[in-house]
């Protein structure tokens, strides 16, 4: 019912698009989105445009279809089987969705950055070699310089030089997650997409991460989930609230969160105030 | 005065460390026991002559143990190496690439060969395994054998070991983070690559305990293997001769020969060395699985 209300005072999710900055080129652009579970319809007719080299925030409770949504981008929602994805994703102008497309080269151009950080089995060394192993390069003195400079872009470098060879698992967690950063820029993508990449993080290590984030988005594009609407409005040049599946309301953070349109919103942001 | 909650704390913490120490002194009583009952067998012999020597003429007193040894040791690797890579990729299969009718067909059917008694296994090698070995097998190696033999034994081992070490390995991969996996394929990695790098390598400890395991329960195997294995009394090389294994010669001769020498202590020397043998196994598997875990 609520919901019923926020779409009648918000046309369509597309007309309610406030982002003024059509002069920025988007980096993906998503067109009749929706993905279906048995008896459960997660994503309902998306279409949005992400600006390139823009944060791009998307906010809303949990169960909305935020992570779907960022799995959807590279193609992660392959792996469960029971989800049916229609629509079209167009990034450097390919429909990713279209299934001859090279799923493998597709997700070396986004990075992703879980909740909670996964280190591979393996040693901090091979964790940031996996991805470069993988595009072909065996040129070790080129893999030993990416992967200092990767190290040294997240910060990680001086604190993990001399323990290289050290099972990657035996890093603290805020250190796993900026490894996990690092792995991922190691193959240099265009996309960065990251899912509550701080909740899971002590308020040092997210503060770590969010000026991370700051440093480099003006060579990514980050797609960004958070619940933390502080966060949000520190990193976000684009915001996408979304509700049971649908976009609500989107466009530059100043006029969300200063003036947001439907109801639901401002309950979100009061709540979450 | 304490309180009533403090001491059922401290009786139940005290019937949790009573459960935990007789846990630990079992295979030391057990250890303890045989080694008393095999002390007339020692204090006649030497460890090395009892261990080393293939003369095995009870009614002479000559008691060694070496045809045995190598029987169990030949018969357990042979059916290591039939069931450690089947359960491997069977594992990867049903838990990274099968579809949940297929898992939930596959789940039952493993637990009821889990749970099927060693004599059926051993009635199913008589009759199926033995004819196989002696009129396909053999003949394919230029051979002769009666089917009886060690590579028989194997083969009924690893089938029996199969369900046991398939279960287990199972539940090591499904406790593998989805997330993982999602993380190396969102650097490019393929669904197999993913697999061999990820599911595979994060598992190593587990999959060693696990073929640990199931080594172990192979070389105490008795009742199946002693039914296929032909229980001749030789050191061989040729898997499609006869064995006899420790666990076949203690099933078969305990309560049966004791009205000779020394033999009631032979036995038990038999079974302290499966203990031990088994001890070391679980003890070489502990070092491989402390050395994955240190990369």
């Amino acid at each position: 019912m609520e919901l019923v209300q926020a779409k009648v005072m918000t046309p369509s999710p597309l007309k309610a698009t406030r982002h003024e900055k059509a002069s920025v080129p988007s980096a993906i652009s998503i067109k009749n989105l929706d993905v279906h579970a048995p008896g459960h319809h997660i994503l309902k007719n998306i279409n949005l445009e992400i600006p390139k080299n823009k944060v791009t925030v998307l906010l809303g409770p949990s169960g909305c279809g935020k992570t779907t949504l960022l799995k959807s981008l590279n193609r992660l929602t392959d792996l469960y089987k029971e989800l049916n994805v229609t629509g079209t994703i167009n990034i450097d102008g390919d429909d990713i969705l279209n299934t001859r497309q090279n799923v493998a080269d597709l997700r070396q151009k986004m990075g992703l950055l879980s909740q909670r950080p996964y280190p591979l089995p393996m040693s901090i060394y091979k964790n940031v070699a996996y991805g470069l192993r993988l595009k072909g390069i065996k040129d070790k003195k080129l893999i030993a310089h990416n992967i200092e400079k990767n190290l040294r872009e997240v910060g990680l470098w001086d604190e993990v030089k001399d323990r290289l060879n050290t099972p990657a698992n035996n890093l603290s967690i805020g250190q796993q997650q900026r490894l996990c950063l690092a792995r991922g820029l190691a193959v240099k993508p265009l996309i960065i997409l990251a899912d509550e990449p701080t909740s899971a993080l002590d308020p040092m290590s997210s503060s770590t991460i969010e000026k991370l984030f700051r440093e480099i988005k003006s060579h990514y594009t980050i797609v960004l989930v958070t619940h933390i609407l502080r966060q949000a409005k520190r990193l976000a040049d684009n915001v996408v609230f979304m509700y049971y599946g649908e976009i609500i309301e989107q466009g530059a953070p100043d006029d969300i969160f200063k003036n947001p349109k439907t109801e639901k919103l401002r309950q979100y942001m009061l709540e979450g105030n | 005065m304490l309180s009533k909650r403090k001491i059922s704390d401290r009786i139940s913490n005290g019937w949790m460390i009573a459960a935990l120490v007789c846990i630990l002194l079992l295979p030391v009583i057990i250890g303890v026991a045989l080694y008393f009952k095999s002390a007339p067998l020692l204090s006649e012999h030497t460890l090395g002559e009892l261990i080393t020597s293939s003369n095995w003429h009870p009614n002479k007193g000559n008691f060694g143990f070496w045809p045995f040894i190598t029987s169990s040791m030949y018969v357990t690797l042979l059916s290591f190496v039939f069931a450690a890579p089947v359960c491997l990729l069977a594992g990867i299969y049903l838990t990274q690439f099968a579809s949940k009718k297929l898992i939930d067909i596959m789940h039952p059917v493993i637990d009821i060969l889990a749970g099927l008694p060693s004599v059926i296994y051993g009635v199913w090698g008589v009759l199926i395994v033995v004819p196989f070995t002696a009129n396909v097998l053999a003949p394919l190696f230029n051979t002769e054998s009666s089917g009886y033999s060690i590579l028989s034994g194997g083969i009924v081992l690893a089938i029996m070991c199969i369900p046991y070490m398939l279960n287990m390995l199972i539940e090591i991969f499904n406790t593998v983070p989805r997330g993982l996996q999602e993380a190396s394929l969102s650097l490019g990695a393929s669904y197999w690559e993913s697999v061999k790098h990820v599911v595979i390598r994060g598992s190593y400890p587990g999959i060693i305990s696990s073929f640990g395991l199931g080594l172990a329960k192979a070389f105490g195997e008795t009742l199946a293997v002693m039914m296929v294995v032909g229980n001749m009394v030789q050191a061989t090389a040729n898997p499609f001769k006869a064995g006899y294994p420790l666990p076949a010669l203690i099933a078969n001769n305990y309560g049966e020969m004791l009205s000779i020498p020394m033999y009631d202590s032979a036995l038990m020397f038999a079974a302290l060395l499966l203990l031990v043998i088994i001890l070391l196994i679980n003890l070489v598997f502990r070092y491989f699985i402390h050395k994955t875990q240190q990369r």
